[in-house]
């Protein structure tokens, strides 16, 4: 089953965070997907800019509406995803545990639908 | 189709014989089917479609010669049908023939028993808690949501949306159905025996046995506890579990007068005490109590053992009771542990000593609503001949209860409080 790993965490801290914290996450998060890969579950995954940088949009009416800034103010934003076939639930959940954003977020695990 | 025996049955001992396979081996069934699609609910409705061509069959061409596999033969072949109507295109068309084999690979006269792994789906972390216990009444037992609802005490239309939900989730989440690793075990098996004791508890919480559907209930549990303790015999909480329901259960009769007044512990006949019940329950505890490993259902049911010594010396063990609940204590942050130690406490150093450690647990919020603290206290106090501050207690005692037998029963012991007045201040 293919599903979907999805970093939630406070981005603010991240972004104030010293130079050294955030090499030691990048290095962290670098060896987990290696891990993932070597185990063979990894399909794909990637870091999201900061909300800061997101656009919402919407359509009104027929009219496209387009907003700076997230859809809504939330204390966790989404960080990044990763997206895994393992066999089941279990087995994503164990990868979810070992992501380095589940210490200091959340990681919603979310099964994809089967097409 | 197995064969089939040439006796032509009426419909009434046909019925009779469905009955009897649904009672024995539904659960069974349902699990296989469940492990093998993780369709809880299309095993389910498989099920009762056989039941319902069994009763159709079976008196026109006699009961089978094993009712099981025909049922099993039937679900099985319903399942498949139902799994086709449901995808025709070509990707799942791979996946259906995979789950054909699978059920398909399975001699119908041997289904193996997959009902733990069933119980470990149910009880899987993932799951709403509260809906363990019934999820698992029900795909083990065949309770129907009625039934459950009325146990716990929740509308049937809110159990059977919280129920299909619950089943939906094993499937498209993809909870799986075995025996989790070694290193998650303990913990996931914590979850299956915790919703087993919920269910056990739920019966019991109706003394008198006059609901049966309740009272049914403590019966499953037990019945539940039992298989679970067959199927892992090394697990000692599984054991300890079993020993603790089967010590609370033989002290059913013991519970309420025949005018239905209750009747605490201490006060309980012991001649009421079910034997048989209470050395199956010792022999089981220390069956668990060699493994080792020591655990909440184990002390729990070593404090039964150590209330029942009174058959032998007339008096409780309070001194093992007082270090069990320390144990537990230790173990489980509970409310209702705390009391019960500060009760052990005024039985081993004297009701002001018992008292003391109650007012250390003021700081706990959940106790200003929590009738068994304002009971304890309440005795307590008019031990210690503080009369009117039992009085208090009693009353928020009283005010919280909400069975009328013990309601009953504390207002008797608050009203007995201005007859022991007198004596009170010496006996103290």
């Amino acid at each position: 089953m293919k599903y979907m790993l999805l970093i939630y965490g406070n981005e603010a801290n991240v972004l104030s965070a010293s130079k050294e914290t955030v090499g030691q996450m990048i290095a962290a998060y670098g060896a987990y997907t290696e891990a993932m890969k070597k185990a063979g579950v990894h399909v794909d995954s990637g870091r999201l800019r900061p909300t800061s940088d997101g656009t919402t949009v919407r359509v009104v009416n027929g009219k496209t509406e387009v907003l700076d800034g997230p859809y809504a103010e939330t204390k966790e934003q989404l960080g990044g995803y990763y997206m895994v076939e393992v066999p089941d639930l279990d087995a994503a959940l164990s990868w979810a545990a070992r992501c380095p954003g589940a210490s200091h977020g959340t990681i919603e695990v979310r099964p994809l639908w089967v097409m | 189709m197995p064969p089939e025996t040439d006796q032509h049955a009426g419909p009434a001992p046909a019925a009779e014989a469905a009955e009897v396979v649904a009672r024995r081996s539904y659960g069974k069934l349902v699990a296989f089917l469940a492990a093998r699609t993780r369709d809880v609910a299309g095993a389910e409705d498989a099920l009762a479609d056989a039941f319902a061509a069994a009763l159709v069959d079976w008196p026109a061409n006699g009961i089978p010669a094993s009712p099981e596999a025909w049922l099993m033969a039937v679900a099985r072949r319903k399942m498949i049908d139902a799994a086709r109507r449901r995808r025709t295109d070509e990707s799942a068309s791979g996946h259906l023939q995979l789950m054909q084999e699978e059920l398909e690979a399975v001699n119908e006269t041997q289904i193996p028993d997959d009902r733990l792994l069933l119980m470990f789906a149910c009880a899987h972390p993932a799951i709403d808690p509260g809906i363990r216990a019934p999820m698992i009444l029900q795909t083990i037992l065949g309770f129907d949501a009625a039934t459950i609802a009325s146990a716990f005490l929740i509308s049937p239309a809110t159990m059977g949306q919280r129920l299909v939900r619950a089943k939906s989730k094993i499937r498209q989440a993809g909870i799986p159905f075995r025996l989790p690793e070694r290193a998650d075990l303990r913990g996931r098996l914590d979850a299956v025996l915790a919703a087993i004791y919920a269910a056990f508890s739920e019966g019991w919480s109706d003394p008198a046995g006059t609901e049966f559907r309740r009272r049914n209930l403590a019966e499953e549990g037990i019945w539940l506890g039992r298989l679970v303790a067959s199927l892992l015999p090394e697990e000692p909480e599984a054991l300890g579990l079993l020993a603790l329901m089967l010590h609370a259960e033989a002290r059913r009769g013991a519970r309420r007068s025949p005018r239905g007044e209750y009747v605490p512990l201490a006060e309980q006949d012991l001649s009421l005490w079910n034997t048989p019940l209470i050395e199956e329950a010792e022999a089981v505890l220390r069956r668990a109590s060699r493994m080792g490993v020591v655990g909440r259902y184990q002390l729990e049911a070593a404090v039964q053992s150590a209330h029942v010594v009174r058959r032998m010396t007339g008096r409780a063990d309070w001194a093992a009771i007082e270090h069990l609940y320390e144990a537990l204590a230790a173990i489980i942050d509970s409310p209702v542990v705390a009391i019960n130690r500060a009760i052990a406490i005024a039985e081993t150093r004297g009701p002001a000593a018992g008292l003391q450690t109650l007012d250390a647990l003021t700081d706990d919020t959940r106790l200003a609503e929590y009738q068994p603290y304002w009971a304890a206290r309440a005795g307590l106090l008019a031990r210690t001949g503080e009369i009117e501050a039992a009085e208090q207690a009693y009353d928020r005692a009283i005010g919280l209860e909400a069975d009328p037998a013990v309601r009953d029963f504390l207002q008797q012991r608050r009203a007995a409080l201005r007859g022991r007045a007198g004596d009170a201040g010496t006996s103290a």
